[in-house]
């Protein structure tokens, strides 16, 4: 096997970075202050996003799913910081957080979301179809573990073109079953493409907990069969993540193939806006919130560093313009057109 | 009963009643199923017969089949009809295909439920109804029930089956009769006749239509949610519409269909599924291959546009009961 994969292997891109230079520093908390306060913004802004389409939804500007992000918010901010431009990021139905993680603009999902002509799809998509090829982001899609393969294609076409990127492949512990998921390790794996599946581990698809669904008691060793490396990562903590991204990243454009991140985190609210939460207590959800929320330990950490409180008033208020101006965004935007269903199912002539 | 009542029941009687039934699919056990249909049974008949499976739908199905093959009676839930093609491989070449290979001498008496249908703002892969892929393949039933005493019926039939059955359930009659205006809120099933559901064990038959409304100026073909849509068209209409609930698409009850449209000379053809290659178009041809010389004017179908469901202007593509009053009306002209 190791020789079909040697014969198969493209001449690497020039720009390289050394594996080990993230990993050896793995232990030294690399991260500087500027860096944590804007992963502070990028975090409050994404809760504070959704805390805001939980609220629109309630008034029924908002209709069908809409799965939140709120308590995940360091795994796609702690990953981002790991990448460079051009790397692509690909995810499941959760995706409001990948989607501004990767700089797409809050006005755009929320009038997607409120199904807007000005949304990203045309109002289109919904909350669980965006994409934004100016920031690499291939999706937002609805079908469980379906994106894990297209990541996987888009590692494939990162090597074929002899790039440096590395395609980054969220899905989650409930996708991790999916046959598709193992026949993409394998194939990843055979021709040692670069990619880092990331799973994000909330413990929960939808109502049932990963030990009912999953014989795996560590999801990070999934690619273990085909010597895919991986790793757990506490997903509460976002210089955690973005330590193990760096690695990760590292790995691959280092032409060693798939990298496995089992990022354990937790989602605070229901699997989507209508959710009997008869699967956990209201203590563990409590607990959670109370103790390991990451942007309250962000929030210490910059106090400890120095940081005062005006700094992180100063960002809360910018967070809360932005949320606010994407809200009235959407609410002021038209619906789309009828004639724009017929738009886009073929290329028109 | 509403029909996620009606539906529960049927699983609860067969399985009281045969311990070959098995009820699994993805949260299905211990979370009840995501629209309940499934609660309170594994509580009532253990983990072992009512079980959690990891999101894998086409691991989900093809177990099934053994399970069948080796004299089990499966009833699968895939989750929405949308997350059902990973399964397709298994359904199409092993499911569909064992009884005649085996010269009859294995089955796959599997049970596939699904909730298909739009109506709840879920977007492309939340509303299908993909009930075409599935009677395009032969040795597959396809049933959908428009009504909670029929869905308990008829799944009852489905799972004495020895065939496979695809169940379909339109999710958006679970709780009510849904006849397309979405501006007014649904009258419950305990209000409906059709929501007096017998506790106990009874069969609706697979492959026989009900005319839900007699009527002398035209026949209208339905099933599932446009059974409703259609009631409430002919109303407004006020035309003296013939309303036929297929109920089961394949095998199809073509004597009902043909005794109807041979009296009234005129057929409009209802679904919520896209046009093209939809299953009126075999209803439409069955009909000009049946009663041709009957026929006074061409026939109408009335469908889902050509167009991925949208998340926007759900309404836009729902085929109401405006759209299916001006099938009628063309129906009525010539």
């Amino acid at each position: 096997m190791a020789q079909a994969t040697e014969t198969r292997k493209r001449p690497r891109g020039k720009t390289q970075p050394a594996a080990s230079k993230a990993q050896s520093a793995s232990k030294q908390r690399t991260i500087g202050k500027d860096q944590l306060l804007r992963a502070y913004h990028d975090m409050l802004l994404i809760r504070r996003f959704e805390e805001k389409a939980g609220q629109l939804y309630g008034m029924g500007l908002i209709g069908g799913f809409c799965h939140l992000y709120i308590g995940q918010e360091a795994v796609v901010v702690g990953v981002q910081m790991a990448l460079s431009e051009g790397d692509q990021v690909i995810t499941s139905y959760r995706d409001h957080g990948h989607m501004l993680a990767t700089g797409m603009e809050a006005r755009g999902v929320m009038a997607e979301l409120t199904g807007r002509a000005t949304g990203y799809s045309h109002g289109k998509g919904g909350s669980m179809h965006m994409f934004s090829k100016e920031k690499n982001f291939y999706g937002g899609h609805g079908i469980v573990g379906a994106q894990v393969s297209l990541g996987t294609g888009l590692g494939f076409a990162n090597w074929y073109r002899e790039t440096d990127r590395v395609s980054v492949t969220y899905f989650g512990e409930g996708a991790s079953s999916q046959g598709q998921v193992f026949e993409s390790f394998n194939l990843a794996a055979l021709m040692k493409l670069p990619v880092v599946y990331v799973i994000e581990n909330n413990k929960y698809g939808m109502g049932t907990s990963v030990d009912r669904a999953s014989a795996s008691r560590d999801l990070s060793q999934n690619g273990a069969a085909w010597g895919i490396p991986g790793q757990q990562v506490d997903g509460m903590d976002v210089i955690a993540v973005k330590e193990a991204a760096e690695a990760a990243v590292a790995h691959c454009r280092a032409g060693k193939g798939p990298f496995l991140l089992e990022v354990k985190t937790y989602r605070y609210r229901g699997h989507s806006m209508s959710d009997p939460a008869k699967y956990r207590t209201r203590e563990e959800v409590q607990k959670m919130r109370t103790e390991r929320d990451c942007i309250e330990s962000a929030r210490h950490r910059l106090a400890e560093l120095g940081v005062d409180e005006a700094a992180l008033k100063a960002v809360d208020d910018e967070v809360k313009r932005v949320v606010q101006d994407a809200a009235d965004f959407a609410q002021s935007s038209p619906e789309p057109e009828p004639s724009e269903l017929y738009t886009d199912v073929l290329l028109e002539a | 009963m509403n029909m996620v009542q009606a539906l529960n029941s049927a699983m609860d009687v067969m399985m009281a009643r045969d311990d070959n039934v098995v009820v699994f699919g993805e949260d299905v056990g211990y979370f009840g199923g995501v629209f309940r249909c499934t609660e309170g049974l594994q509580r009532k008949y253990g983990r072992d017969r009512v079980f959690d499976t990891p999101i894998a739908e086409a691991g989900i199905l093809a177990t099934a089949v053994g399970m069948g093959v080796y004299g089990l009676r499966p009833i699968v839930e895939i989750q929405f009809a949308d997350y059902i093609y990973p399964a397709t491989d298994q359904l199409v070449s092993t499911a569909a295909r064992l009884r005649y290979r085996s010269a009859g001498e294995f089955t796959a008496p599997i049970t596939v439920r699904a909730p298909c249908g739009g109506g709840i703002f879920g977007g492309q892969t939340h509303s299908q109804s993909p009930e075409a892929i599935f009677t395009h393949v032969c040795g597959l039933k396809t049933v959908i029930p428009s009504n909670p005493y029929d869905a308990k019926g008829l799944l009852i039939s489905a799972i004495e089956d020895d065939d496979p059955v695809i169940f379909l359930e339109p999710k958006r009659l679970y709780n009510g009769p849904f006849d397309g205006h979405h501006e007014r809120p649904v009258t419950p099933w305990s209000e409906h006749e059709a929501g007096e559901v017998p506790d106990g064990h009874y069969t609706v038959p697979l492959g026989r239509a009900s005319v839900v409304r007699e009527g002398e100026d035209v026949t209208v073909l339905a099933y599932g949610t446009m059974v409703h849509v259609a009631l409430a068209a002919a109303t407004e209409a006020e035309l003296d519409a013939e309303i036929i609930d297929l109920r089961t698409l394949v095998p199809v009850d073509i004597d009902t269909i043909v005794a109807s449209v041979t009296k009234t000379g005129r057929c409009v053809i209802v679904h919520e599924a896209t046009r093209t290659s939809g299953f009126g178009a075999e209803l439409s041809a069955l009909v000009q291959e049946n009663c041709f010389h009957s026929l006074e004017s061409p026939i109408a179908r009335v469908t889902g546009w050509d167009t991925p469901y949208p998340h926007s202007l759900e309404w836009d593509y729902f085929p109401g009961p405006k759209r299916v009053a001006e099938g009628l009306r063309r129906a009525m002209e010539d």
